[in-house]
């Protein structure tokens, strides 16, 4: 009896190790907007129960940009703590040497997303991100307050100046006196460059540095562009707008003091949550552009997972990423943060569709969305970004004109270029 | 040292030699004692500031710092001659934006530690006195002092919103503003909101050091003055002041140093606003956010350098006029 009691134990204890070995601890660096860290918590609990692996939440800040320079520390040094990086659309360029390659372990997966995505995160033929939803932004606007005044959604950003200070105005003289006209993300930050980039696009203006390599922003139209925005500063959009990030106007709007916003997708499922004043009482429309001939234009978002090619973790996490961004969990993240999928397929869904009835018509929007210049500035785009995003603030603030920004900004870009990108 | 062979006996040769082979044994453990200290210097401190001023010589990418190649000085100024005959110059020393954010600095410095200083004066003053409940409103004046930096730009942050922060809505029911202000959005308030948060946070910090000074004034000058029927405004200018003079100018030269180098609460409040923008958060910028890591390390060796200059010069004019007085 007793030398079988011992076998039991002795083959209970290296299974038991067995399974230790087996289950990895992975960390995820994810940014906190809106509601993403409680969507992961609620996916990773899931993948720890099938898996077995331990997955921390690394919490950071809604900013891209302070993200990014916390991602560029970590990875120069080479920490080993976090495995796995959420990462914008543009960082691909400038991060790729720092992930591993997923275009092997992705084979099977990465063809059900959009090839422009894919391609997105390719950089010399090196799958660096897996894509874990996109973003392209829409125009919030108030159905209530448009349906009490008769106006019809704005086309053009002059319709949309006209229709915001009509009932801006309205509004006050009947007793709302914080409202206003419309607020969007004028915060010297990587979000001003998605702002004005539509603006500037959308009047005819370029998109800052052409994908040839050319720097075209400074043009009559761009200028223009930026000096039809001036001219909202105080008027249609509070002062503090040039201050304000994703959610602090998510913050005016959701309070409902505002008829109008610009904002990505991922305000829809909050603005409809039940702690919102205007819950019900919008709905979302392609963002404006300077006249009819011009096109709608939205700067192409987006968030990707990829693999720190210094973690010791390598294949626990690659099985997390893929997890992460498979249809399951890209429709549950559809259905309950309205972020866009990857994968067209889900744009048809049925129970996509009913909870978020705006997605079905963003496949179109997304699909014609402007990229942002970082497939070509690559090391060097955050250096543009940084310089474009100055020169639109200081216009918007009062600094000087449009046309004497963007001047300079050509020179400095002209020298930021140097021999070639 | 001087001291203990001034004490030894002035004539006696014994007395001498003994004298001479404490003072060896002293200096000999006194370096041993200090030893692990500036070890940890050396390692914490020196190495890093080492490795800055190298890294600023060559032309380093944090994607690959150890392919860096030495490129001398082109990092501070370069400059080339165009076929046109015109020179174009480049580097830090020819950057606007790092002239900009000089002078950024320099003016928060100025104009923080001059209003910290008199009100930090002012609140030790009154602690110094006796009344009531002191030992309590003592420990409250640190408040501010103790709450993390990054925790109360944040907090400030929020009460300076324009929209629903508080500061506005109390200037506006008292009817001092009529419109909401945009603190933080607004080039001609985006400094003094900066500003603002400073002096509330660092005041407590100069009328702590104050008053440590205002303590060592013996209390006896004061009972004579009494006696002599001395106005106290006199009594200030002409015993307090001067007595506290260096409690006072150590405190001013801790929070100069600080104010020099300040980030993080920019940082938070009005990050890259160009009005706001300071050396250090310069030099972060082109460290980490932008590809330019040896351009960075430029900065941070300039902001190294100059606020050596001036603690140098603060500290050399402030002896003078201490020794001009006796």
């Amino acid at each position: 009896m007793k030398p079988i009691v011992r076998t039991l134990i002795f083959c209970a204890a290296i299974t038991g190790a067995a399974d230790l070995a087996a289950a990895a601890e992975i960390s995820v660096a994810a940014n906190s907007t809106g509601k993403n860290l409680s969507f992961l918590r609620e996916q990773i609990a899931k993948f720890e129960k099938d898996t077995g692996h331990k997955v921390n939440l690394v919490t950071m800040p809604p900013s891209s940009s302070e993200q990014f320079s916390q991602y560029r520390l970590w990875l120069a040094a080479g920490n080993k703590d976090v495995d796995v990086y959420q990462t914008d659309v543009i960082w691909a360029p400038q991060l790729a040497d720092q992930f591993v390659d997923l275009t092997e372990a992705t084979k099977d997966v990465a063809g059900a997303h959009f090839p422009s995505i894919v391609q997105s995160q390719t950089v010399n033929g090196k799958l660096v991100a897996l894509p874990f939803y996109t973003d392209a932004p829409a125009l919030y606007y108030r159905k209530d307050l448009l349906d009490k005044y008769g106006k019809k959604p704005p086309e053009t950003w002059d319709e949309l100046a006209a229709t915001a200070k009509e009932i801006q105005d309205k509004e006050r003289a009947a007793g709302n006196p914080d409202i206003w006209g419309f607020v969007f993300q004028g915060n010297a930050y990587e979000g001003l460059t998605c702002n004005a980039l539509e603006w500037i696009k959308s009047s005819g203006g370029g998109q800052i540095v052409e994908p040839d390599g050319t720097i075209s922003v400074n043009n009559e139209k761009a200028a223009a562009a930026l000096e039809r925005v001036k001219g909202w500063i105080g008027t249609i959009s509070p002062r503090g707008v040039l201050a304000y990030q994703e959610e602090e106007s998510r913050g005016v709007w959701q309070t409902g003091n505002a008829v109008f916003m610009r904002n990505w997708p991922y305000a829809y499922a909050l603005g409809n949550g039940d702690d919102s004043a205007v819950k019900g009482k919008f709905d979302v429309t392609p963002l404006p552009m300077a006249t009819g001939g011009d096109q709608h234009s939205s700067t192409l978002g987006g968030w990707n997972l990829a693999v720190s090619k210094y973690s010791d973790e390598q294949e626990a996490s690659i099985t997390l990423v893929k997890f992460l961004t498979s249809p399951e969990v890209q429709k549950a993240r559809a259905i309950q943060l309205s972020n866009l999928p990857t994968i067209a397929a889900l744009y048809d869904d049925r129970e996509v569709a009913a909870a978020q009835p705006f997605m079905p018509n963003w496949k179109p929007i997304f699909e014609n969305a402007v990229p942002r210049p970082s497939a070509v500035a690559k090391v060097k785009y955050n250096e543009v970004s940084s310089k474009f995003w100055s020169a639109v603030h200081n216009t918007l603030s009062g600094n000087g004109t449009a046309a004497e920004n963007l001047e300079l900004l050509e020179v400095d870009l002209t020298e930021l270029q140097g021999d070639g990108w | 040292m001087t001291e203990v062979s001034l004490a030894g006996p002035p004539s006696a040769m014994a007395g001498k030699r003994i004298g001479s082979d404490l003072q060896a044994q002293r200096l000999r453990s006194a370096w041993l004692f200090l030893a692990p200290t500036f070890l940890v210097l050396a390692m914490v401190a020196g190495w890093p500031l080492v490795r800055t001023i190298y890294f600023s010589f060559t032309n380093a990418s944090l994607t690959n710092l150890s392919a860096a190649e030495f490129v001398g000085l082109q990092n501070y100024l370069s400059w080339v001659t165009l076929k046109s005959g015109r020179t174009i110059y480049r580097g830090l020393l020819a950057d606007t934006a790092w002239w900009n954010a000089v002078w950024n600095t320099l003016r928060f410095t100025v104009i923080s530690v001059s209003i910290e200083t008199v009100l930090g004066l002012i609140v030790a003053l009154v602690l110094n006195a006796q009344f009531p409940g002191r030992g309590l409103v003592r420990a409250a004046i640190l408040i501010p002092w103790a709450i993390p930096t990054i925790v109360s730009a944040k907090m400030w942050a929020w009460m300076l919103n324009d929209q629903f922060g508080i500061l506005n809505d109390i200037l506006l029911s008292l009817g001092l503003i009529s419109q909401k202000i945009a603190w933080t959005a607004s080039p001609d308030t985006a400094m003094i909101a900066v500003l603002i948060v400073d002096v509330w946070k660092t005041t407590p910090f100069m009328a702590l050091l104050i008053l440590a000074g205002l303590q060592m004034v013996p209390g006896e000058i004061y009972e004579a003055t009494k006696i002599d029927g001395v106005h106290p405004v006199k009594v200030f200018w002409r015993i307090t002041l001067p007595l506290i003079r260096p409690a006072l100018m150590v405190a001013v030269i801790f929070r100069m140093l600080d104010a020099l180098r300040i980030f993080d609460l920019i940082y938070v409040l009005t990050p890259n606003n160009t009005q706001t923008k300071t050396m250090s958060v310069l030099a972060r910028e082109n460290l980490f956010d932008f590809d330019k890591f040896a351009y960075g390390a430029a900065a941070s060796t300039m902001l190294f350098l100059i606020i050596a200059a001036i603690t140098v010069l603060y500290m050399w004019f402030g002896r003078v006029n201490l020794e001009g007085e006796r």
